[in-house]
Order: structure tokens, then C-alpha cells, then sequence
């Protein structure tokens, strides 16, 4: 059996999940030049929020079919409001100090929060069990998909479709731009820049959250330390598209994504490197395509080259 | 304004390092009520994190048991305490709470860890304290063999011993299983590289070769990814008819998942670390048909274990006893027992040598335990080499066959 088209869609599928977790490093790196390193963590809370509206909101035995956008609308809710206030409380404060003092911050954020569902979410100390879609599996030629990957292959183009709206057509988007470019002269011509700032979080969180239940109906778990390692995974893909560009989060965690998958199919296959085959050595494979992408393209796959500014 | 968000900040900072901090630490104060000698038993085991279900099944087993022991007044003279430390099954951390156990001076005796790992991280820091660790959970062969033990069996650490047995006998013993009884001739072999999981693996593998059985291909894993799907689509495409996984449930619950669901018609075979009901849970229905070895025979079969369980339901303890809460009870019964055998040699009292006489006298314990017969051999293993298959039928894990392992 031919399983190449079966691996290209599970790395499309991680891919659109990196994707969705990307957006939120690149909008919020693209207005501030901060890498908020707590985003994978408001992804986990995104899918802590949904978790909770289906264990203590709804009654027992709610359909997936009701539940569902419910569950959604709690996680990005969460998740927004924790992304929004670490912007407000963590970041703001620093805002204009030296660009270590807010990453730090960032970094300590991202234990806090860790720790803080850890101790507080009910038996949060293991894996929760996340409602699951009672769809497929379907066959589509040699490819099956999963019930759980319905979701993400619905949600991810439609939520770059309306990011990509917002940002081009609203006044808040084009405002947003306006500030990425030069956000004291922004400034100068009435733009708030503190709402644009605000707003950028929130967009982020929101999306995390999204990419946080699609995670959740994937693997049919969630846990508090979900966000460490996809967040990380999710800033390589904002990287790899070239941060700051909001389409480029999304072409970066596809690569990435089916890199992933590739070098765990094929290369153990390869004569010789049998030993550096594998899901264990798939990272480093991502990696090493990381590098050679930087290498050749400095402001990566669809990044704009801009001078560092003084 | 500012300044006061500012010190909000530092605020959850410091709170962030509170709360890694956390635990729960007992100041040690020399005596008891009665005029007693304490002495504290150590646990160190994951008590945080995706291990935590099986690390405070087994704080709980030793807590159960130095109750016991202070109840019955096992050891006359000699009140018992526990003290907990979290490893959170990483190396680095256990070897720290090693320094902290062999420091404070009131320790005679420490359970743990769960992970084999973290196991070889501890080994020598007790050891050159003479200090006892008895793990209930470590299987890897090493820690008691020699890394060479294939070839020559050498014990590394005097101080070391082991209630649960070793891969060496677990993987082999899943092997005949599977090639035998389940009849099943094509194998995927997956491992997670820990010490453990390969180990376990390593064993397995050599024994199915060696009946006949065909390995149609091996994959390692990072445990901590949850994607696993272009391994289930390569274990799919090998035509294999049972996945061997020398791992621990966190990863083999999902792995398991994610291979069924890609198509594959297999059934998932794993060690010890996989008979848990989180296993269930995270495996989800697609689980029935899958087996777990466990070292020694049901729990809830022993006619040993039935006061256990029920003194460990009686005391109410939140969490179950989980794979090796039988076992957590032996070993720390083991260090009662000869916390027992050299105060009696000593007149009564504790020595001042104590910890030392405690391996010494460890060597030679022998009682009736929760598992059966409790005795370690000349390497520190459990004499004790009975083994279980698990099968999960109608989402719980049932015994289908016990045995004593044989070559």
C-alpha cells in the first residue's frame, strides 16, 4: 500500500493545528516585537475553557452537535480573556523597556500559568478526557480521516478566511497594519495603539483557543502541559512562514507539519539512516529544514524583509 | 499606576515559583510523643504530571504501611513517618531529592522511584551514603545487573534493591505470551528511548525472534509529542498483528488510539506501565483486545493482598493504589522489617550506624507480604517472578493468565 497521500494529510492536519497557534506569535510579534512566550499556555487554557463548559456548563449528555460552538465560544472566551489580561497586567507595564525585560516576563507568565491550572483545575494533575465527535472514520481512496480532524479541516480555512478579512477590510485591521509598520506615527494619526495592541492578543487567543478544541476532539485529551511543547512547534512554524505575516503562520506550520510526518515515514528508509528515522528524530529533521530555510531566506517563506529598528 | 502593576507582576512571578516549589515538607523533630525514636521512611515518586495517577498510588501504599507500623507497634521503641518527595519523573529532580534524603539525618530507608530513569539517577548517591533505596516500580535490568548484564551479571549498588522484577523477565514473559498462547506472528516493536521503555522492548524483541516470531518494523518515539499518526499510518501499512510498546501509558494510551484508528487491525502490548485504567481512558474503546504484563500475580486475587486492600479503602485515600501500590507496601515494609531486625539485635534501640545495618539487614528480610514472599536475591531483585497478562475486555483490565517465568 502506497501510504504517501495518508502521510502528506496527518502533516497537513498537524500542520493546520500548528497553524492556528501560530497567528498568535506572529500577530502579537508583528505590533509589539514581543515573542509571547505564554501563548502556548493561553492555547492550553483555551482548551480548558472548552472542557469546562461541557463538564460543569451543560447538562450531562448534551449532543456534540449543541455543544460544540458552546464549547468553542467558552475556550476563546477564556482564552481571550487570559490572553488580554496578560497584555494588560504582564506586558503593558514593560511596554518601552528593554526588549529582555518582557520576555522574561513572558517566560515566567507561561510557568504561572502551567502551574496555576495545575493546582486549581480540577484533577488537572493527569490528562482529562475531552469529548469526542461520534463521526467516521471515513475512507476517501487510500487516505482515512478521523471524526476529530473534521473539525480542523473545517475551522482552519475559515479562520484564516476571517482573519484575513479583518485585517485587509475593517478599520481596526487596517489599523493594526498601520501599526505594525510604525506604530508611533500610527499613533500620530489617531490610531489607538493600545486598543490595536489589546485587540492583536485577543485575535491571537481566539485562535489559539480554536486550534486548542480541535486538539482536544483530536486526541480526545487535554492537559496542563499541552501548550509547552505545540506552542513551541507554533512559534517555529511563525518563524518558518516569516514572522510577522499572518499568511506565513499558517504556510509555516504546514511545512513544518508534513516535514514532521515525511521524516517519520521516509527517511529511516533511506540507506544509512536507519538510526536517524523515526517520530523520535522527526524534530530534528523540522529543525534542520528551519535552518536551511533561514539560511536561504533570512525573513522566512513569506516574510518581509525589514530593517531592524533603531 | 505603574508601579503598582509592576509589583503585581513581581507578584505572580514570585507566586510561579511558589508553586514550583510546592510540596509537602515535614520538619523533622527527633522523638516522638512517648519517648519514641522517629525515623523517617522516604517516598519519592511523580507525584505531579501525567506519572502522578501511578506516583500517589504508591505515597499512599507506603503511607498505609508506616501507619500500620506505628499502629501495631511493629518495632518496639521506633515510631515510624513518611516523607514525600515529587520527582516528577526526570533524573535531575530525583537525584536532587536523593541529596536532600541522604542529608537529612533521621532517614533511614527511601521507596522509589517509579521511573527507571530516575532510578539510575539515585542509585549512587544512597549508595554512598548506605542508605537503602528499594523501588517498587524500577524493571530495568541494569540497576541491579550491571549494564553488562546480558553477559555478566555484576550488582553495581549494595544499597539498592527492588521489589518489582525486572524487564528481563517481562519482556519475554509478553513475548511467549503473544507468540504462544494469542498466536499472533507479526510484531511492530515502538519504544519511547527511556531506559525503561527500551529496555523492556530490547527483551521482548530478542525473546519473539528467538520463538519463531517476525518483527515487520521498529519505530521510536518522543513521548511527549501526542501526534502519532505517521507512526500509526507506517504500522498500518507493515501488516503487523500486534504493537509492541516498551513505554509508559501517557503516550501509549494515545499511540494505541491513534494506530486503530488509522485502520490497523492490531492488538497493543505493553509492560506494566500500561496496566492502569488511565491506559482505558486514554486508549478509549478501541482498547478491548489489548494486553498489559504486570509483575506478580492479581492483586485482587492474593488472598496476601486482601487486608491491603482493604486497610487502603478503609483509610480513604482519594487516589487508587494504581500498579504499584502492592508493591510500595512491600518495600516500605521491607525497611520496617529490617529497621525491626537491627533494633532488636541492638537491644532495642536504634543503632548509631543505623542506616548502614539497615542494608545489611535488608539483604536478609523475608516475609509474607502483599505480593506474596518478599526476599531479594544476591543482586537485590525480588525473588518473587511471577507474572500476569492483562487483557482489556469491556473497558477494565482482566487477569488471563499468571505464571512463573520460565526459559
Amino acid at each position: 500500500m502506497n501510504e504517501l497521500p495518508q502521510q502528506l494529510v496527518n502533516g497537513l492536519l498537524l500542520g493546520a493545528m500548528y497553524g492556528l497557534v501560530a497567528i498568535g506569535y506572529t500577530m502579537v510579534y508583528g505590533i509589539v516585537q514581543l515573542i509571547n512566550f505564554a501563548h502556548g499556555e493561553i492555547f492550553m487554557i483555551g482548551g480548558f475553557g472548552a472542557l469546562t463548559v461541557y463538564l460543569y456548563v451543560l447538562p450531562d449528555g448534551t449532543g456534540m452537535a449543541i455543544a460544540l460552538p458552546l464549547m468553542i465560544v467558552g475556550g476563546v472566551i477564556a482564552a481571550v480573556l487570559v490572553g488580554v489580561g496578560a497584555e494588560r497586567l504582564a506586558y503593558r507595564p514593560l511596554r518601552g523597556a528593554p526588549r529582555l525585560a518582557p520576555l522574561i516576563t513572558a517566560i515566567g507568565l507561561s510557568i504561572a500559568l502551567q502551574q496555576a491550572v495545575w493546582a486549581w483545575y480540577p484533577d488537572a494533575t493527569k490528562s482529562l478526557t475531552f469529548p469526542e465527535l461520534d463521526l467516521g472514520p471515513f475512507e476517501i481512496g487510500s487516505v482515512t480521516l478521523q471524526g476529530g480532524d473534521i473539525f480542523l479541516i473545517a475551522a482552519a480555512p475559515i479562520c484564516m478566511v476571517i482573519l484575513g478579512w479583518f485585517v485587509m477590510k475593517t478599520r481596526t485591521g487596517r489599523g493594526m497594519q498601520a501599526t505594525a509598520q510604525d506604530p508611533d506615527t500610527a499613533k500620530l494619526m489617531g490610531i489607538n495603539t493600545d486598543r490595536i495592541i489589546m485587540v492583536a492578543f485577543a485575535l491571537g487567543a481566539a485562535f489559539a483557543a480554536v486550534g486548542a478544541v480541535a486538539y482536544g476532539l483530536k486526541y480526545g485529551e487535554v492537559n496542563f502541559k499541552m501548550g509547552f511543547l505545540l506552542g513551541l512547534k507554533a512559534f517555529t512554524a511563525a518563524v518558518l512562514g516569516g514572522i510577522g505575516n499572518i499568511y506565513g503562520a499558517m504556510i509555516g506550520g504546514l511545512v513544518l507539519g508534513v516535514a514532521e510526518a515525511i521524516s517519520t515515514a521516509y527517511i529511516a528508509e533511506v540507506p544509512g539512516m536507519q538510526q536517524l528515522g523515526g517520530q523520535s528524530w522527526s524534530d530534528v529533521w523540522a529543525f534542520v529544514l528551519l535552518i536551511l530555510v533561514l539560511l536561504l531566506r533570512p525573513q522566512g517563506l513569506l516574510g518581509e524583509r525589514v530593517a531592524d529598528r533603531a | 499606576m505603574r508601579q503598582r502593576l509592576l509589583a503585581l507582576t513581581a507578584t505572580l512571578a514570585v507566586g510561579a515559583l511558589t508553586l514550583t516549589a510546592c510540596g509537602s515538607r515535614d520538619e523533622g523533630n527527633k522523638g516522638g510523643s512517648d519517648g519514641d525514636t522517629k525515623v523517617v521512611i522516604g517516598l519519592d515518586a511523580p507525584l505531579t504530571g501525567d506519572l502522578s495517577a501511578l506516583g500517589l498510588g504508591m505515597k499512599n501504599s507506603v503511607d498505609l504501611a508506616v501507619k500500620t507500623a506505628n499502629k501495631e507497634k511493629y518495632v518496639k521503641g521506633v515510631t515510624f513517618e513518611l516523607k514525600a518527595l515529587d520527582d516528577q519523573a526526570q533524573p535531575t529532580s530525583g537525584q536532587q531529592n536523593a541529596t536532600t534524603f541522604v542529608g537529612q539525618e533521621d532517614v533511614i530507608g527511601v521507596v522509589g522511584p517509579l521511573n527507571s530513569s530516575v532510578g539510575e539517577a539515585m542509585q549512587k548517591v544512597f549508595n554512598d551514603a548506605n542508605t537503602a533505596l528499594v523501588s517498587p516500580a524500577n524493571t530495568n535490568p541494569s540497576l541491579t545487573q550491571g549494564l553488562n548484564w546480558q553477559k555478566e551479571k555484576k550488582r553495581p549498588f549494595a544499597s539498592y534493591f527492588r521489589t518489582a522484577t525486572t524487564d528481563a523477565i517481562q519482556g519475554p514473559f509478553a513475548a511467549q505470551y503473544v507468540y504462544n498462547e494469542a498466536k499472533l506472528t507479526k510484531a511492530f516493536i515502538i519504544d519511547d528511548k527511556k531506559t525503561y521503555g527500551a529496555g523492556l522492548a530490547a527483551t521482548f524483541k530478542g525473546e519473539y525472534e528467538k520463538l519463531g516470531g517476525k518483527v515487520v518494523g521498529t519505530e521510536h518515539i518522543n513521548p511527549e509529542a501526542k501526534d502519532f499518526a505517521a507512526v500509526a499510518t507506517k504500522v498500518k501499512s507493515s501488516g503487523a498483528q500486534v504493537v509492541f510498546y516498551g513505554g509508559e501509558y501517557p503516550a501509549g494510551g494515545p499511540l494505541s488510539k491513534q494506530i486503530k484508528a488509522a485502520g490497523a487491525d492490531v492488538a497493543f502490548v505493553g509492560g506494566d506501565a500500561l496496566k492502569s485504567p488511565e491506559y482505558i481512558k486514554l486508549a478509549g474503546k478501541s482498547s478491548e483486545g489489548d494486553f498489559a504484563t504486570l509483575v506478580g500475580s492479581e492483586l485482587e486475587k492474593l488472598d496476601s493482598a486482601k487486608e491491603f486492600i482493604a486497610n487502603y479503602q478503609a483509610e480513604g485515600y482519594k487516589d487508587a493504589y494504581e500498579a504499584y501500590g502492592g508493591y510500595s507496601y512491600d518495600a516500605a515494609w521491607s525497611i520496617i522489617e529490617a529497621v525491626k531486625a537491627v533494633t532488636e539485635k541492638n537491644d532495642g534501640k536504634l543503632p548509631e550506624d543505623a542506616r548502614k545495618q539497615v542494608v545489611e539487614a535488608l539483604q536478609g528480610v523475608s516475609f509474607e507480604g502483599v505480593s506474596g514472599t518478599v526476599s531479594f536475591d544476591e543482586f537485590g531483585d525480588t525473588t518473587n517472578k511471577q507474572l500476569t497478562v492483562y487483557e482489556v475486555k469491556n473497558g477494565e483490565h482482566v487477569a488471563v493468565k499468571s505464571g512463573t517465568f520460565t526459559d
